[in-house]
């Protein structure tokens, strides 16, 4: 798991100019991972208090916490 | 003396209709006076500059709310929706106007304490206004500030025994008809199973990882109190199997004028002596009916559209072996129109613990978590990568009432290991023959 948790949070740090990720490009980050094993993980790292989430009201996003937009319309890509 | 002046806002409230900016009239007076002496945790004049607000956009026809954020409770990613208005210094009592979306009872039923102890929270943390319910069937919490979601998740939890509902790429709060509580028609306990489901699908109700929402609903018949068909991505409507249950006498009682049709509705108006012929035979939209002296079905061709059993319900009823219909993929016009939900399953019996209806749900799932692209609703998904390819992820065989009309989607192919015998063709004799 907490191998799993560090491909998720350089996955993130890599991406430049970008903060708030849908979950199916999260998972990108672990390709073999059945999407409802990087959802543990995702919920690990939130419970962790590293991961939050973005919501608009009609879809949620993730993002490290603290970074980019904290409220207002962000709508991903 | 309002704090805004509403010409705009007032007309509307002119119409035969109850008008909500009466309602937030009536609670802002009611904050500016706070005669309960409440220590307001949100603005006192929420419901104030609400109107306020409102006016202006009316004037300017221009909106002044931005939405979005990562306002919610910790570990939750739906439940909150953030809302802000871009002008916090005309109208501070809305600067930050979240929404609280609760999950509402299985048929809604509440009692008045509870109900009382969600006011009492709401006007203490909160604007004190409500939307009693949203469309998904949440009960509405409108306008409160960050600092007391938590408070209000835990007072919530803790006083009431209550969750919040979803939102965002989650599953969205079930919703179900009263069923089998209150209705003769019900054809399954909608409550159990829209509570069952609420409790197993906890982690996808608040930890998204859909490509966009997912909706539940749950009719116990055709007669759809909640919309199932055209209002959730995954409909579940209570049907039978067997023949409608005919009670003769009653039939005849009906014919003679002894029970009123429609059990005493349309009786606004007088529309002279009941017609069987006029009002249900020639009204079966299969035209399985027909009358003389006795009431016979061809059960074959009945739809289950209901018609012949609220006309006549104390002389007919739905069949006794009873279940319901899985459909898939209705959802609002944003994208491609408004579609309705498509058959899937045209019978299951809705026992416990509902294994089922679970593994349909779960397969569907795990599909569209795999192909579904972003802020693609099942329905679509399904549309685009064609129907015969969810019948093959959930395992369901096609069958004739899949097919809408003959020959009018023919989206059955067969594959050769599906033929018997299999066949060969060579392609290049065939393109000789047909140019590509
Ligand atoms: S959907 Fe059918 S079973 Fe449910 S309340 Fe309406 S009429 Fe009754
Ligand atoms: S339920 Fe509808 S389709 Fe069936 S017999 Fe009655 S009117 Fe006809």
């Amino acid at each position: 798991m907490e191998a799993e948790k560090k491909i998720i949070m350089d996955f993130l740090e890599g991406k430049k100019g970008k903060t708030k990720f849908y979950f199916n490009d999260l998972c990108k980050a672990l390709p073999d991972m059945k999407q409802r094993d990087v959802k543990k993980i995702l919920t690990a790292l939130v419970n962790d208090g590293k991961l939050e989430f973005w919501s608009s009201g009609s879809t949620t996003l993730y993002g490290m916490v603290g970074a980019g937009k904290q409220h207002s319309t962000e709508e991903g890509e | 003396m309002a704090k805004h002046p509403t010409p705009l806002l007032d007309q509307l409230e002119t119409g035969p209709w109850p008008s909500f900016v009466s309602d937030i009239k009536q609670e802002a007076e009611h904050r500016s006076k706070n005669p309960k002496g409440i220590d307001f945790q949100a603005p006192q004049d929420c419901p104030a500059d609400l109107l306020g607000v409102l006016e202006l956009s009316f004037k300017e026809k221009e909106t002044h709310w931005k939405h979005g954020g990562i306002v919610g409770v910790f570990g939750y990613g739906g439940g909150v929706i953030g809302r802000y208005c871009d002008k916090p210094e005309e109208f501070p009592g809305v600067a930050h106007f979240h929404t609280v979306r609760i999950n509402q009872p299985a048929g809604k039923y509440y009692h008045t304490d509870y109900l009382r102890g969600v006011c009492d929270i709401w006007e203490l943390r909160g604007s004190g206004l409500t939307n009693m319910h949203g469309s998904t069937g949440d009960l509405v919490l409108l306008g409160t500030v960050t600092p007391q979601l938590e408070e209000i998740f835990y007072d919530m939890t803790h006083k009431l025994n209550t969750d919040l509902g979803g939102s965002g790429g989650n599953l969205r709060t079930p919703a179900d008809c009263l069923g089998q509580s209150r209705c003769e028609f019900a054809c399954y306990d909608t409550q159990d199973l829209c509570h069952t489901l609420t409790n197993d699908y906890q982690d996808e109700l608040h930890r998204p990882a859909f490509p966009y929402k997912f909706k539940f609903k749950f009719d116990g018949c055709p007669n759809s109190c909640v919309a199932a068909l055209a209002r959730s991505d995954f409909s579940v409507v209570g049907t039978w199997k067997d023949d409608i249950q005919i009670d003769q006498a009653k039939v005849k009682a009906y014919v003679g004028g002894e029970f009123k049709p429609n059990a005493g509705a349309h009786a606004g108006r007088d529309w002279g002596k009941f017609d069987i012929v006029k009002e249900v035979i020639e009204r079966c939209p299969t035209k399985c009916m027909s009358f003389d002296g006795a009431l016979k079905i061809d059960n074959a061709n009945c739809t289950r559209c209901m018609h012949c059993i609220n006309v006549m319900p104390r002389a007919l009823r739905v069949g006794k072996e009873k279940g319901a219909s899985i459909l898939l993929g209705a959802k609002a016009p944003i994208l491609d129109g408004a579609q309705l939900s498509s058959l899937l399953v045209p019978f299951v019996p809705v026992e416990k613990p509902y294994t089922e209806i679970k593994e349909v749900i779960e397969n569907i799932w795990d599909w569209w978590m795999e192909e579904g692209k972003n802020r693609e609703r099942v329905g679509e998904t399904m549309k685009r990568l064609s129907f015969q390819k969810l019948l093959e992820v959930t395992n369901i065989k096609p069958v004739a009432q899949h097919v809408k009309e003959p020959r009018s989607n023919p989206y059955i192919f067969f594959r050769e290991d599906e033929v018997l015998g299999g066949w060969t063709r060579d392609i290049n004799e065939f393109r000789k023959r047909h140019a590509r």
